[in-house]
């Protein structure tokens, strides 16, 4: 397994390499260069556009130009952003990189798992109504056009009903005396975010080994066994929210989860459908497996046949596809961002984009390859350990 | 002795009549191949939608210039320069001179919609072509050759797979001035060289390593002739299959770019929303809804559209998702 990583790790290093190559030449083939939107004045005298050009290190020769841009690539040297200046690039970076993150995960995650669930469900009552419905809404929301089916989101939910803010990250308002930054408050949500994940994965397996060690029904006999999500929720709904509701920025933090409701169901409603059509496909495959039947013939109860027999074997195939689907998915969060004035990487890029921000533009980029080369990774890990013929071949 | 109702052999002729005995049982083959295949297409409805939609919207396509040439006349209707004259204010609701009303610029919505469905057609089917083209050719050399050739073309694919497309084709729109044909070429690329290429060498790994294959390297047959001949063929389904789903990518990646202004295109279904979301008129939800709905609907429903005939053409070519 850990030679496996590594060698993931490896080639994802190559490939990172591959992509910091490319945005050097995709500038380079670019009509212009970096200083073209700013030199192009045609009052500027001659000797100080070459002095500006020299400054960004563009009288030198290609390969030298290249070599720097790699070392200051790996060492995070991206520059100064021009539409932000005078704050570097890697700056406005690491404040919006936490935001995409958070937007991308949770709906992933939301979504695979919704996905999964629906996806066995059709499968498994082949050809009735329930199917049809699910896949032609399946498809039309994986291709619907996601600016306008976000827009309409927004109007409905945001604008009608008035249930969530309209967009952007929080309400100003709100802010104005706020006693810390939001990137502060901000990070601590992720830190509290991320052990709660840890936490609910931890009590999942140590239920699971219990089980298989008989050791669930010697503690507290006649406990179901759907019991482990008890202190899971206890945690989450309880523990956290008065936690937080005693720090002081207990509201703060609440502004900043209202603006993440809405972005964060659009996105998962949008990806949710690509699972559920695979789940479905890999599950009629394996529905037609022996094992299935013999499993059947056992007199397995359905939902244990349905479930733990064939859904697990049909969960292959969509990891897989979980992989080829990353960065489709980012993509979305791109497009999600824009239209909520999420403050992410994905804004960062359309609006240095439109200013001709090209240090920032170059930077987003690398960074979005670099978060779709780390999901990659995240994905390649999980399949490995679902998968062992992965790891020894 | 010669039997009547038989025809005397003819060697002089032979072989011409063997060629066609040939080729009239491939074209024969063929045919009852297609037939099943139409078979098991209508069998899943939606398939069948899905190719009404398509032909309706083919029909739109093929509308726009014969209205351009009779009824609409140039000043009014022109999709990017014309004028609604004959309304006073602007964006003005449905009437019957403008079924779907007019723009906040005076334009013409339906005559808009119309003369954007032949570019996106192009588009989508000059980016298919080009993603299937470059994906049959480097899967089926990949997995013929192995080897170097193999890793050099697996790992481009694993870059181009792990590059979010979307947003590569933002930056590059900032550093060049993008067109409809460019940007059909470049999705055709990136798709071609990415994930697809991943599918269809592994299609080629299963095809080449079939009898027939062996005994058309024995009899002689040269790498291309067998690559050509033996394996991209059996590559077909598959393609049509991922024809499809490049549509999709494709029309769907112009809407969302023109949505953002970063295309040189005269006009789309991105950029009719566009301008109908600069002018400030997105929000107001349901009272202009002639300025979103026909475009996003028209987006929304071609894309799935393309989608469902993919999916429809995946129980073709994967016999195991057949109905048991």
């Amino acid at each position: 397994m850990l030679a496996y990583i590594s060698r993931r790790l490896g080639q994802n290093l190559v490939t990172l390499f591959l992509i910091v190559t490319l945005a050097f030449f995709l500038v380079q083939a670019q009509p212009g260069d970096y200083t073209s939107v700013y030199a192009q004045d045609p009052k500027l005298p001659p000797e100080v556009r070459a002095q500006i050009q020299a400054n960004f290190g563009l009288d030198k020769p290609l390969g030298e130009q290249y070599l720097v841009h790699l070392r200051n690539s790996f060492t995070g040297n991206f520059g100064v952003s021009f539409g932000h200046y005078p704050r570097t690039v890697m700056e406005v970076i690491v404040e919006r990189l936490p935001r995409t993150a958070v937007l991308f995960l949770t709906a992933t995650v939301i979504s695979f798992y919704i996905g999964f669930v629906q996806g066995k469900t059709m499968a498994w009552r082949r050809g009735g109504f329930l199917e049809y419905t699910m896949t032609i809404s399946g498809a039309t929301l994986s291709t619907v056009f996601t600016p306008w089916y976000a827009l309409m989101m927004i109007w409905l939910f945001a604008f009608q009903m008035g249930w969530f803010p309209l967009g952007k990250f929080l309400d100003p308002l709100l802010w104005r005396e706020a006693p810390v930054s939001a990137d502060f408050i901000f990070n601590r949500m992720l830190v509290t975010g991320g052990a709660f994940g840890g936490f609910v994965l931890l009590v999942m397996l140590a239920w699971q080994r219990a089980g298989a060690r008989g050791l669930r029904s010697a503690v507290i006999p006649g406990l179901p066994a759907a019991a482990w999500w008890l202190p899971v929720v206890l945690i989450g709904a309880v523990v956290i929210p008065v936690a937080w509701a005693l720090s002081g920025v207990g509201s703060l933090a609440w502004d900043i989860v209202k603006h993440m409701v809405l972005p964060i169901a659009t996105l998962t409603s949008i990806s949710f459908a690509g699972t559920m059509l695979l789940t479905r496909n890999s599950m009629l495959e394996t529905l037609r497996e022996d094992f299935v039947m013999a499993a059947r013939a056992k007199g397995l109860p359905e939902r244990v046949v349905r479930d733990k027999h064939a859904a697990r074997n049909a969960l292959l195939p969509v990891v897989t596809s979980l992989v080829y689907s990353l960065a489709f998915a980012i993509d979305g969060s791109v497009i999600i961002e824009s239209i909520f004035s999420w403050p992410g990487l994905g804004l960062t890029l359309l609006q240095a984009v439109r200013g001709q921000d090209l240090p920032l533009v170059m930077a987003a980029f690398v960074f979005i390859g670099i978060f779709a080369l780390m999901a990659h990774l995240v994905a390649d890990v999980l399949y490995a350990y679902l998968d062992p013929r992965i790891r020894y071949s | 002795m010669e039997r009547p109702g038989i025809p005397p052999l003819q060697p002089s002729v032979g072989e011409d009549v063997s060629t066609r005995g040939i080729r009239s049982a491939k074209m024969r083959l063929a045919l009852r191949g297609f037939r099943e295949s139409w078979t098991i297409f209508v069998e899943s409805r939606i398939g069948v939608i899905g190719l009404a939609v398509i032909v309706i919207f083919a029909l739109m396509a093929i509308s726009h210039p014969i209205l351009m040439a009779t009824i609409w006349d140039d000043t009014t209707y022109d999709p990017v320069t014309g004028y609604a004259f004959d309304q006073v204010e602007q964006p003005a609701p449905p009437s019957w001179a403008h079924p779907l009303g007019t723009d906040p610029l005076g334009r013409d919505v339906l005559s808009q919609l119309l003369s954007s469905t032949s570019s996106e057609f192009i588009l989508g089917i000059v980016a298919a072509v080009v993603t299937v083209t470059i994906a049959t050719t480097v899967g089926a050399v990949a997995a013929y050759y192995g080897g170097i050739v193999d890793t050099l073309f697996m790992r481009l694919a694993d870059l181009v797979v792990s590059l979010p497309g979307l947003s590569l084709l933002i930056v590059l729109s900032a550093l060049f001035d993008l067109n409809l044909f460019m940007l059909a070429l470049l999705i055709g690329v990136l798709g071609g060289f990415g994930g697809s290429a991943i599918i269809f060498k592994s299609q080629a790994l299963a095809v080449s390593v079939k009898p027939y294959i062996e005994a058309a390297r024995v009899a002689g047959g040269s790498r291309s002739h067998i690559i050509f001949v033996h394996i991209i063929p059996n590559l077909l389904p598959l393609s049509f299959l991922y024809m499809m789903f490049t549509v999709t990518g494709a029309i769907f990646s112009e809407a969302v770019l023109s949505y953002f202004g970063l295309l040189n295109i005269r006009m789309s279904w991105g950029i009719m929303i566009h301008t109908s979301n600069t002018a400030g008129y997105l929000l107001g939800g349901t009272k202009y809804w002639w300025l979103i709905v026909p475009a996003g609907a028209s987006i929304t429903l071609l894309c799935s559209t393309f989608y469902l005939v993919g999916r429809a053409l995946d129980e073709v070519a994967n016999p195991r998702l057949r109905r048991r």
